[in-house]
């Protein structure tokens, strides 16, 4: 009974709350690399060195007007953020965030669930994000949230297929769709997936950020061309969940990135004795660490590369990442058969 | 801009008070009624694209301009394309400006001002066209594109009639506006108590006169 | 709307509406545009909105008084229209203005180009997404700023010049405190190109965008940088020189194709050759008066003149007409670069992208304070 609702409902709990404490701190730390990268100093006042910015943000942002426009299908506006948020949140369910350890005498896996079909789980559940961006745009009732949500769905679903190709090779690589069974596949083939395939690493990292709608690929949230994109008629709470719905969809594909590509919660070189010291820092530890490092990478890039024109933005999607995908999967196939 | 009249001199009882100074003559008698135009000097050598423009368009160029340096032709609304074309083809793909001065003591009342510079052979030259508050005068904006907005300012700013022009609108103030504000008897406060000091009702009489033209 | 193939549903061209409260252009300007789906196919450029009747005012006021009224129309390089404006006068009343305060106005005004030229880079990039070079470029500007801070009280609109000369020498170490910007400048520019122009992302986004070739740039009455971007090499410092430019040694860089690529490359190598010129200047300083011999009381003799300078946007030229007995001009003209520059803007995002639309609102370099007065 404890092992089949207690200890289930109370990981929800731990990583629901982790993961919506970290994404409102994303924002903080989003501001405060990119303001570093800018030679300024970013939020400084709201608590020490502006730690406690975000909290500022989430009381100005909960008692703001909701301002609903008189000709928007109110139902569907008042969904569409929550379309939005939930899937990134609930893909949280089978992320592998360390191994077995034992908490109070009991034997605890650190991840809510391991499904064996949890790399399928991942992409069915992402791809519904997309709805909430299109009935947004839709709800709004406006030409600019309109063509800034057509934009966005083409481009989430064109970059779909290229990351569900990269998917599909790892799941060969590693002979299971399991999130669990990928990070042992790792460990036992001595190898992190970012040196055996480092393509894939490569075009999972550009889709993901295709994905999320982030820097180099944020035309539809451009405020330059289209005055906010698909937010623009949102304000107060559901402004605000769109954006937590970005930073989780971020930390999503980090955390996916990590157990595929940089084996998970293993430390580095776990086979090595030598440097078996590295097993005093817990494995969720390194989890953690390794999605900063994804993370970081993320905002670094938003604070350096300019935009890509939506034109250019498809032809990459299309005749670039896809074919890449596809060529990786055969790729991996023919090798896996033959070695 | 006129002088403003002096006051009387100083009070009686100073013995060496001089007499009060006549009052000065209203504004009217001191404005210009129109510019020098002052003709070149007889040392000063008239250059040959000049000496080949009146050659070649006789009745063109009715006078010729000299003043620190720059070139002026003046020349009558009805042959100004034809000096344009002859321009042009002589070098003179450049039009700076396209602009206005109101003479209003003039019987025509506007000098329409043409800028152009030849990017080849580095000259400048002016075209000065006179034109009355109700006559015309052609575009140029077949020959020099460039011509477009600026001659849409001329008509927002002055009313001058340009004829030909493929786009004739008011560019800098709204579009139904009434008046060209840099005529000189235009205010320059502009058009006074409606605007300026009762927004509201100018406001509701704008209201009134769209909700007219809908009905 | 594909005359090729039937199309399966009806398709309407779309009207959208960017400004004039708008993030990227640049001041209030409106563009009405008409798109067939991403497609731009027809447009329109509405301006006027910050017109404030700045030459009906100048011929009300002092010719002194003008100086100051100049400062706001280009208001990002204001010490540029005021050089300008003095220099017309000077022509007019053929006053001689020493050889120091000619140095002096060649350092301002090329001062000038640089905190143009980086307001430019910083918002240019900023619309096409590097954001990050707009805080370096304006890092770069603000030097600039507390240089003019220290020689005239004013970071913005400085009311620097006077008919004649300058009305200030500049304070001692002022030139030491220039050559050290040069210094920091030459090393920032390398940091932007090394963001910019070899950006495979820069590149797509700018390489064949807006392109206009040389002839009908001069046709449609671009100047400045957009001229020389499409390979004409007209510049008045070079083709006409005034203050002391024609005992400066510089380059004018030309482009090639005509695109916004082009147009950028022009103002970077823009920036290198006015800190050329600037240490030139610093370092060839002459002693002297700074003002020429000037009457007290400013009374052109009744005569027009048109007189051009190479403003940071392009020609900017004052027609300004005397009429020998007023205290004030009897028409004052500006020749706003930014003006004619914006007339070839529906000429340029002609069948382009509503992205590119931005993207060469940047390129053109408007500032509206000018195209309006």
């Amino acid at each position: 009974m404890i092992d089949a609702i207690v200890l289930p409902l109370l990981k929800i709990l731990v990583v629901l709350n982790a993961v919506l404490v970290g994404v409102t701190f994303m924002v903080l730390l989003e501001r405060k690399v990119i303001a570093w990268a800018q030679a300024r100093l970013g939020p400084m006042r709201v608590g020490p060195y502006g730690m406690l910015q975000p909290i500022a943000d989430v009381l100005k942002l909960m008692v703001k007007e909701d301002i609903t426009p008189a000709k928007a299908d109110k139902w569907v506006f008042t969904a569409a953020p929550m379309i939005a948020l939930i899937p990134a949140l609930i893909v949280f369910a089978v992320v592998p965030f360390g191994p077995e350890v034992s908490i109070f005498g009991r034997r605890v896996t650190l991840a809510i669930t391991d499904l064996n079909v949890g790399l399928l789980y991942v992409v069915s559940v992402t791809s519904i994000g997309v709805y909430g961006i299109i009935l947004a745009g839709w709800a709004s009732n406006s030409k600019f949230p309109l063509l800034a949500s057509l934009r966005a769905s083409a481009q989430l679903i064109s970059y779909e297929v290229a990351v569900t190709m990269i998917l599909v090779s790892m799941v060969v690589s590693a002979g299971t769709l399991s999130m669990a069974g990928i990070i042992d596949a790792q460990y036992q083939q001595g190898v992190w997936y970012a040196f055996a395939q480092p393509l894939a690493f490569v075009v999972f990292f550009i889709g993901g950020l295709a994905e999320t709608n982030r820097a180099p690929f944020d035309m539809p949230e451009a405020e330059q061309e289209l005055t906010g994109g698909f937010h623009t008629e949102y304000s107060g709470m559901r402004f605000a969940l769109f954006f937590l719905a970005e930073y989780a969809n971020m930390i999503v594909v980090s955390c996916v990135a990590t157990t595929l590509f940089l084996g998970g919660w293993l430390q580095p070189f776990p086979n090595v004795s030598a440097l078996s010291f590295l097993g005093f820092v817990p494995g969720w530890m390194w989890f953690l660490g390794k999605t900063f490092v994804f993370l970081y990478v993320f905002l670094w890039i938003r604070a350096t590369l300019p935009r890509y024109r939506y034109d250019q933005l498809m032809r990459i999607g299309w005749k670039v990442l896809i074919p890449l995908g596809i060529a990786n999967v055969v790729v991996s196939a023919v090798l896996k058969v033959l070695l | 801009m006129a002088e403003e009249p002096k006051a009387p001199a100083s009070p009686a009882g100073t013995p060496s008070a001089k007499p009060a100074p006549a009052v000065r003559k209203p504004a009217a008698a001191v404005a210009p009624t129109g510019p020098v135009d002052p003709a070149p000097a007889d040392d000063v050598e008239v250059p040959a694209w000049l000496v080949a423009l009146q050659a070649a368009i006789p009745d063109g160029v009715t006078q010729l301009t000299y003043w620190v340096g720059d070139w002026t032709v003046i020349v009558p609304a009805g042959r100004l394309l034809e000096v344009g074309r002859h321009l042009h083809t002589g070098g003179f793909d450049f039009c700076s400006d396209v602009t206005a001065t109101d003479w209003p003591l003039r019987a025509q009342r506007f000098d329409m001002i043409y800028a152009l510079y030849s990017i080849r052979d580095r000259n400048r030259v002016r075209i000065k066209v006179r034109v009355g508050e109700d006559e015309t005068v052609p575009s140029v904006c077949g020959l020099w594109p460039a011509a477009n907005w600026l001659e849409r300012e001329v008509y927002d700013m002055f009313g001058v009639n340009i004829t030909g022009h493929p786009d004739r609108r008011r560019i800098l103030m709204p579009d139904d506006w009434q008046g060209h504000p840099q005529r000189k008897d235009y205010p320059l406060e502009g058009p006074g108590e409606l605007l300026m000091e009762n927004p509201l009702d100018w406001l509701r009489l704008k209201q009134a006169a769209q909700e007219a033209d809908i009905e | 709307m594909a005359p090729e193939s039937q199309p399966m549903f009806d398709t309407d061209e779309i009207v959208l509406n960017m400004g004039p409260q708008h993030p990227s252009t640049h001041g209030v300007l409106r563009v009405v545009l008409r798109l067939d789906g991403e497609r731009v196919v027809g447009s329109d450029v509405v301006i006027g909105y910050l017109h404030r009747g700045i030459e009906k005012l100048c011929e009300n006021r002092d010719w002194t008084q003008i100086v100051l009224l100049t400062d706001r129309m280009d208001y990002v390089a204001a010490a540029t229209n005021n050089v300008g404006y003095c220099q017309t006068v000077e022509k007019l009343m053929s006053i001689e203005v020493p050889r120091r305060a000619r140095y002096l106005r060649t350092i301002m005004c090329e001062l000038q180009r640089i905190a143009s030229h980086c307001l430019w880079l910083g918002t240019h990039a900023m619309d096409i997404g590097a954001m990050t070079v707009f805080l370096y470029a304006f890092r770069e500007r603000e030097l600039i700023l507390d240089l003019f801070e220290e020689y005239c009280g004013a970071r913005l609109t400085y009311n620097s010049m006077r008919i004649g000369g300058l009305p200030l020498d500049i304070p001692p170490g002022w030139d030491k405190k220039v050559l050290a910007f040069c210094d920091i400048m030459d090393t920032k520019l390398v940091e932007y190109e090394q963001l910019l122009t070899h950006n495979r992302i820069w590149l797509e986004r700018t390489k064949g965008v807006g392109v206009i070739s040389a002839e009908e740039a001069v046709a449609i009455g671009l100047s400045g940088p957009p001229l020389r971007g499409s390979g004409v090499k007209h510049d008045i410092r070079k083709d006409e020189p005034y203050a002391a430019y024609d005992e400066m040694q510089f380059e004018v860089p030309v482009g090639e194709a005509g695109d916004t690529y082009d147009r950028y490359l022009v103002r970077i190598e823009e920036f290198r050759q006015s800190v050329k010129i600037i240490r030139q200047a610093i370092e060839g300083l002459p002693e002297g008066p700074i003002t020429g011999k000037v009457p007290r009381l400013i009374k052109p003799p009744a005569g027009e003149t048109y007189h051009a300078i190479e403003s940071p946007k392009g020609e900017l030229g004052y027609f300004i007409a005397a009429d020998g007995k007023s205290t004030a001009p009897y028409r004052f003209r500006v020749r706003p670069p930014s003006f004619c520059n914006l007339q070839a803007l529906p000429r340029l995002i002609q069948g382009h992208l509503v992205a590119d639309v931005v993207a060469l609102i940047g390129s053109v370099d408007v500032v509206l304070g000018e195209v309006d007065r």
